[in-house]
């Protein structure tokens, strides 16, 4: 009889084992990492929903959508979260993402209602340098200094593409000179944010690009105060990152519930001292200590998903003919 | 040799090679037909082209143009940390791309040594940024391979060779006409195809040490095709663009390198008699100082930035490091089982598409590669399930053309001095290849396993295509660290994967030794 009750509990163990729903969530490679939100996110999640919250790193941003892309109507993913206003023209394109009903009190500085994707956290690109030497008030500044500064390629790198659009929309028509003033102070030109940051670092140049919540790491994670972000007076270009349902889903239940929960505290609240980046909803505990240091451009860049899909190709080509002088 | 009867059949190594043919061509072709209308090669596609062209010869000139002269020295002189030297010469090419700019601009950078020092004697600081850069970087990568496959040669020419021409009294000018220039004519094409087709598919260190987007190679443009464009058709086209110049290349090797081996010895541990004039000892000694100094100083760099780290480490790191050393063990297995038949049948047969074959992994764009996998597999099975043996597979294909250049000239050899007494003693396949094949390769095959391992353990490649949470390999963790501001721990994760990588190499590279010499 023992045998039999043992045999029972296990065989009703594995049943109750096959019906923990799975939502499959893409995302990009920082996310998942131990040092990203993913751990934290998933284990807050999986407390309050009763499934098995699958997240699955793929490269970064445009990676994701070249994933999502491939994968078609067959994909296995849920929800993608990591895209930004930069590409999620192109994924509306696809027709593969559905439509949202989250509604929530967004922090953003500017206004949204996208009826496809929810915004999870947002910030400023900006150039970082040591707190301790002056910075330039804007571009016109900085490619008159003799500042050196390494950025990203907007080829291959998400800041990269940010920078090129800050100076688009801060500058339009004048970009092309901006970029040309620009290329004797740049000392070169990275794959990614990593190498970028990291050459920053062993004092290749005075100023990377970056985010103006970068300084915020420094100081929060390693109680260090020496990086600073120079606020430029043209405003800074933002960076939102957003995720969408995908239409194909066969959790859409819980796909809207990961949606809601992702504008929820529990969620929020992780974000600013793993990403790096301001949350969408303000906490009810407010931002960590050590962010109320950082600068607060006053006015924000940011062009719509359509403007910068149109803008984007002529963008990269003033930007080519600048710096292959 | 063509045309005779061999001892063992060519079929097992030319189905390895159709099987490597159809991984590389397959995968192209699967991306192919997932495009969508794209547009064709645009100017800034050609433009790219260019620059490719011009930074691979002019790396690949020079990598072996320098490995000469530092191969001879090593050749001909015997110190104290001679086999450490060769064995760290084997370090700069297995880093990870993003660790090993860090190092080398720790030296050559705005802010190095190299300037710093300047800046003590009051002069500028060193302008690395620049096709200058680009190529010294790439001659950082290649130069100790090139030295490598250069040295190898050498030791290919039996002991007897060197008694017998000091017996002769051959002065510098006849040991070059009779022995060292018919071995460079055998072995020196093969290397410039081998560094030409790495720096063909380069891509952040010719960006970054490029200063620009005038460093624009193919590679970047197939990267920006994928990304920015999601131009599938036009990725696939660049990628048959970079096989077709890696294939060209590899031909004309092949067509230039010509000449009979040196005959077989009696495997004595070598002897020089000549070269031992002041003038030609302190010339040896200068390039072995020069070609140290150039190497090892961004590898101190590399591990003095390390050191802090390794206290950071966490289990996550040493988990990934784990799965590296796995991944590296099933790659130099699949490896070893390519290519010792593929070698074989290289040597025994008349046709050169082993030997193509060999060398087309490198010319493989990882990113087209690694794309066409998933479009192949994703219909059938779960892309994140197999992201192991898809890893080692591929790193295994990519470490192919390395092995290649290793085993075949030996493989050459081997059937030329041993091949017409096998037969006459009817000893064939199975039996040829263990008592004769196999042993006498053992040298070779232990080199080319050791560079498998570590190049598989250094490398980023497919991973981060189908890397899932579970599964990540070192290379991907000291990434995921830089990526989280974890810079310190980076480097000590960095100076970890080195000590991993240089310890398979040592190992592997070591057992297979079969004499005193390296």
């Amino acid at each position: 009889m023992k045998h039999l009750a043992f045999a029972a509990g296990l065989l009703g163990a594995s049943a109750a084992f096959a019906e923990t729903p799975e939502l499959t969530v893409y995302t990009y490679d920082s996310f998942v990492s131990d040092w990203g939100p993913g751990p934290a996110v998933e284990k807050a999640f999986e407390a309050v929903c009763g499934c098995d919250l699958k997240l699955v790193g793929a490269g970064d941003g445009a990676a994701l959508l070249a994933r999502v892309k491939l994968e078609g109507e067959r994909s296995d993913a849920d929800v993608v979260l990591g895209l930004d206003t930069n590409l999620t023209s192109a994924a509306k394109q696809t027709g593969l993402f559905a439509e949202h009903a989250v509604s929530a009190e967004y922090a953003l500085p500017v206004e949204w209602n996208d009826a496809t994707f929810v915004p999870y956290d947002w910030g400023y690109f900006a150039f970082v340098h040591n707190a301790d030497a002056a910075a330039p008030a804007d571009f016109k500044a900085l490619a008159e200094s003799d500042k050196k500064i390494v950025i990203q390629d907007p080829r291959s790198s998400t800041p990269g593409l940010g920078l090129l659009l800050w100076v688009k929309a801060a500058y339009g028509d004048e970009a092309p000179e901006i970029w040309t003033g620009l290329s004797d102070n740049i000392v070169t030109v990275t794959k990614g944010w990593s190498e970028a940051y990291g050459m920053f670092l062993e004092g290749e140049a005075d100023m990377v690009l970056s985010y103006t919540t970068s300084p915020a790491y420094h100081l929060i994670a390693e109680e260090d105060g020496s990086k600073s972000a120079a606020a430029f007076d043209e405003g800074h270009y933002m960076q939102v990152e957003v995720a969408g349902k995908l239409a194909n889903t066969d959790q859409p239940e819980l796909a809207d519930q990961f949606l809601a929960f992702m504008v929820s505290d529990a969620f929020q609240s992780i974000i600013p001292t793993t990403n790096w980046m301001y949350p969408a909803v303000t906490p009810a505990a407010g931002l960590p200590k050590g962010f109320e240091t950082l600068i607060a451009p006053e006015k924000s860049l940011l062009l719509s998903e359509t403007e910068a899909a149109e803008l984007r190709d002529a963008a990269l080509g003033e930007w080519l003919d600048a710096l292959s002088q | 040799m063509a045309g005779r009867a061999q001892p063992v059949s060519g079929f097992p190594g030319i189905s390895a090679a159709l099987l490597v043919v159809a991984l590389i061509l397959g995968t192209l072709g699967a991306v192919a037909l997932r495009a969508e209308a794209g547009t064709g090669l645009g100017a800034s596609d050609w433009a790219a082209l260019r620059f490719t062209l011009t930074q691979a010869s002019l790396s690949a000139l020079l990598s072996v143009g320098l490995a000469v002269p530092v191969a001879r020295a090593l050749a001909r002189r015997r110190f104290p940390g001679r086999a450490l030297l060769i064995a760290l010469l084997g370090a700069p090419f297995i880093l990870p791309v993003i660790v090993a700019i860090l190092g080398l601009l720790a030296v050559f950078g705005r802010a190095g040594w190299l300037s710093s020092f300047f800046g003590l004697i009051g002069l500028e600081p060193v302008q690395i940024y620049g096709l200058h850069g680009v190529v010294l970087a790439h001659v950082f990568f290649n130069l100790p391979l090139a030295t490598r496959l250069i040295l190898q040669g050498w030791q290919e020419i039996p002991a007897e060779r060197f008694r017998l021409a000091a017996q002769l009294k051959a002065g510098p000018l006849a040991m070059w006409r009779l022995l060292e220039g018919p071995m460079l004519r055998r072995v020196a094409p093969g290397a410039l195809a081998v560094v030409f087709a790495i720096c063909l598919s380069s891509f952040a260190v010719a960006l970054t040490l490029g200063g620009g987007p005038r460093a624009t190679t193919i590679e970047l443009a197939i990267y920006q095709a994928f990304r920015f464009d999601f131009d599938l058709g036009r990725a696939a086209l660049l990628s048959g663009v970079q096989l077709l110049l890696t294939g060209a290349a590899a031909l004309a090797a092949l067509r230039v390198s010509a000449g009979e081996g040196f005959g077989a010895g009696l495997d004595r541990a070598v002897r020089r008699w000549d070269g031992q004039g002041a003038a030609a000892r302190g010339l040896d000694a200068a390039w072995i100082a020069l070609s140290a100094g150039f190497l090892l100083l961004p590898l101190a760099a590399i591990v003095l930035s390390g050191l802090p780290g390794l206290a950071d480490l966490n289990s996550t790191v040493w988990r990934a490091a784990g799965n590296s050393i796995l991944v590296a063990a099933i790659s130099t297995v699949i490896l070893l089982a390519l290519a010792l038949p593929m070698a074989a049948a290289a040597a025994a047969g008349r046709n050169s598409l082993t030997e193509l074959s060999g060398i087309l992994g490198l010319a493989a764009s990882p990113l087209v590669i690694g794309t066409g996998l998933f479009i192949l597999i994703y219909p059938v099975a779960d892309p994140f399930a197999l992201a192991l043996p898809v890893t080692a597979l591929v790193n295994a294909v990519m470490a192919l053309p390395f092995a290649m250049r290793i085993l075949v000239p030996r493989a050459r050899e081997v059937l030329g001095r041993y091949g017409r007494l096998s037969l006459s003693l009817d000893m064939q396949g199975w039996a040829f290849v263990r008592r004769v094949y196999l042993p006498r390769m053992r040298a070779q095959t232990g080199f080319a396993a050791g560079l498998a391992a570590a190049l598989s353990m250094g490398d980023l490649g497919v991973v981060a295509l189908f890397a899932d949470p579970d599964f990540a390999t070192l290379p991907l963790q000291i990434y995921r660290l830089m990526g989280a501001y974890r810079m310190d721990a980076a480097a000590g994760a960095a100076l970890l994967l080195l000590v991993l990588s240089m310890g398979a190499f040592w190992i592997l590279d070591r057992g297979g030794r079969w004499h005193a010499e390296v």
